[in-house]
């Protein structure tokens, strides 16, 4: 009897773990190994494939379209830390007010865009930048009549299109992370600070700053990640690639290799390029916290 | 309360700064909450109007009726068309069918791993949370290619099954729940029911799960979200158009009838309308679960 039941303890987290292992072990960790092989191979479709060593990664080099990919992403990914999370931390900053009115309600407000899909906001705004007819241009142009109807937003101006689409889509969603932050910081502190003396700056600078840290590491990371695997946003937006692939990303990229051109072997290399560049930051950020707690 | 107010230099009388830097902030609170809403409120205006009218008027079209617009002039033919000709709610169907099965099963797998890893000692959980822990960083493009390979040679293409089942293994949901259960469940009550002879099964089910609640509520939110928005998987699985969820069916018919404004804002609506309203909802749950990783973690 006792027996019986310290086997079925043992046997228990086992069972506990066999869906999450098996679907795991099948859908992630297989194509993970599989990946390495198939960046070494070149492919037609799911059945052609001739094996071409590191050809793959030595084409990747010289290949014109990838450094558009790559030049592109890194612009988007820059613009995403460095204008859309000071416009989140600032967000979050007037809403850190228990006193405040309506502050569930414009938290409401700040965060629903983060619910659409990419594609659909994709879809909103290839309509909302269309010359002539969309908001942006008539909004301007009724608002300051110099401004011009025509302005070529999805055509010479894509990048600044696609960033402030994203602006609106992820403000609230990163401001939801740094009020979080925000609100754990001891009020005994500032308070403190505000006695001494010191200047709301200087209580941003010096106190809450240095409180939210961690969270805003956390934060910088999460949307250097969600940056280097936009696709759906421009490819919406611009139903493909875009004037002169002045939209092209490095995920658009791979999936127009694999699932356009049909190699999936090259799809992958461009995928084992990207999964280098996050694991290099993922790393980076590690230290960075790492030497802070040291020091 | 205010933080400016109680600044040493005071050349304006405290509550007169006081009333300055509430007006201040409410103001750029509310220009911020108009450009938030302002693409909604014209999506909606958009989807509503005729073509005709989409060219003239920016929100709604102006004429003689109440609050000067011309509210006859409104139509609902953009959600007739959807419905009636281009049966769009099937893919509606699809949406709500594709979502709540990931959301459920990776919810199931989720609760159960981290469950697993977080109140048993046995040989290996050091390695599995190993694995699960170096599987967060893997990013989801990566498998795309070989993914693809391998449910092509499972012939698990153009299938429900074939989208499905690999969304049912989420790694980032086992850590989430191993924190979760390791911080809210205790020990104790595991122990009692076991000397009870309650089986670890009954156990789970009917200890763990009910004190997980929140948790489980927040994560069936969160997955559901990321399927029923998910155009890649679908669009690199499905091949049978009636088997095609909003996100692909949208875009295609934005390829199709691209001038055609009325109709792909109304079909934008539909797609946006449901996720939205859950929200609304359930806000509370959606919002803690998306920071219980960066709080916690």
């Amino acid at each position: 009897m006792k027996l019986c039941a310290t086997s079925s303890v043992k046997a228990a987290p086992w069972l506990f773990l066999a869906p999450f292992l098996l679907i795991f072990g099948a859908f992630t960790a297989w194509p993970l190994a599989r990946s390495l092989v198939l960046a070494c191979q070149q492919t037609f479709g799911p059945t052609n494939t001739v094996f071409v060593g590191l050809d793959n990664f030595r084409f990747l080099l010289t290949d014109p379209l990838f450094w558009t990919a790559l030049q592109n992403t890194f612009v988007y990914a820059l613009s995403s830390v460095t204008l859309q999370l000071p416009l989140a931390l600032g967000l979050a900053l007037l809403l850190n007010r228990p006193s405040l009115r309506g502050r569930t309600l414009y938290r409401l407000i700040f965060f629903s865009p983060s619910l659409v899909g990419l594609v659909f906001a994709g879809i909103i705004f290839s309509i909302i930048f269309e010359k002539r007819t969309g908001l942006v241009n008539v909004g301007l142009h009724r608002l300051f009549p110099i401004f011009d109807l025509d302005f070529p937003w999805l055509q010479n101006y894509v990048m600044p299109a696609l960033i402030l689409a994203s602006l609106w889509m992820y403000v609230g969603f990163n401001m939801i992370y740094f009020l979080a932050a925000l609100q754990n910081v001891p009020r005994e502190l500032e308070e403190a600070a505000m006695i001494d003396g010191a200047n709301a700056w200087h209580r941003f600078r010096h106190i809450i700053l240095p409180e939210i840290k961690p969270v805003t590491s956390f934060v910088v990371l999460l949307s250097l990640i969600g940056s280097f695997q936009l696709f759906e946003l421009p490819w919406a937006l611009l139903s493909g690639p875009g004037p002169e692939n002045r939209g092209l990303t490095i995920v658009m990229y791979l999936y127009q290799t694999g699932f356009l051109t049909n190699d999936l072997g090259y799809a992958s290399a461009i995928g084992w390029v990207l999964a280098v560049i996050l694991f290099t930051l993922a790393l980076t950020q590690q230290w960075f916290n790492r030497k802070e707690t040291r020091s | 309360m205010n933080n400016s107010s109680n600044s040493t230099t005071s050349s304006p009388s405290p509550s007169a700064r006081r009333l300055l830097s509430h007006t201040l902030i409410h103001s750029v609170l509310i220009l911020a909450a108009i450009i938030t809403l302002i693409p909604f409120a014209w999506l909606l205006a958009s989807s509503i109007k005729t073509s005709a009218d989409f060219f003239t008027s920016v929100f709604l079209p102006t004429g003689t009726g109440w609050g000067g617009i011309a509210w006859d002039r409104l139509t609902l033919v953009h959600y007739e068309r959807l419905f009636l000709e281009l049966g769009i709610a099937r893919n509606l169907l699809n949406s709500f069918f594709i979502s709540s099965v990931t959301a459920l099963g990776a919810t199931l797998a989720a609760s159960m791993g981290g469950y697993a890893l977080a109140k048993f000692r046995f040989t290996g959980s050091s390695i599995v949370t190993s694995i699960v822990l170096a599987a967060l960083i893997i990013p989801a493009p990566l498998l795309l290619a070989p993914g693809y390979l391998f449910i092509y040679q499972l012939g698990l293409l153009d299938s429900y099954t074939g989208l499905l089942l690999p969304a049912m293994a989420p790694a980032f949901g086992v850590y989430l729940f191993r924190q979760a259960i390791w911080n809210s469940v205790p020990d104790e009550i595991l122990e009692s029911a076991r000397i009870d002879g309650a089986g670890e099964f009954r156990i789970f089910f009917t200890l763990v799960v009910p004190l997980m609640r929140p948790m489980i509520g927040a994560f069936l939110l969160i997955t559901f979200l990321g399927m029923w928005n998910n155009f890649i998987g679908p669009q690199v699985i499905f091949q049978s158009p009636e088997l095609f969820p909003l996100s692909v069916s949208i875009n295609q018919l934005k390829g199709v009838y691209s001038q055609d404004y009325g109709l792909i804002m109304a079909g934008t609506v539909i797609s946006i309308a449901p996720v939205l309203c859950l929200f609304l909802l359930l806000q509370r749950e959606f919002i803690s679960g998306l920071t219980a990783g960066a709080v916690k973690g």
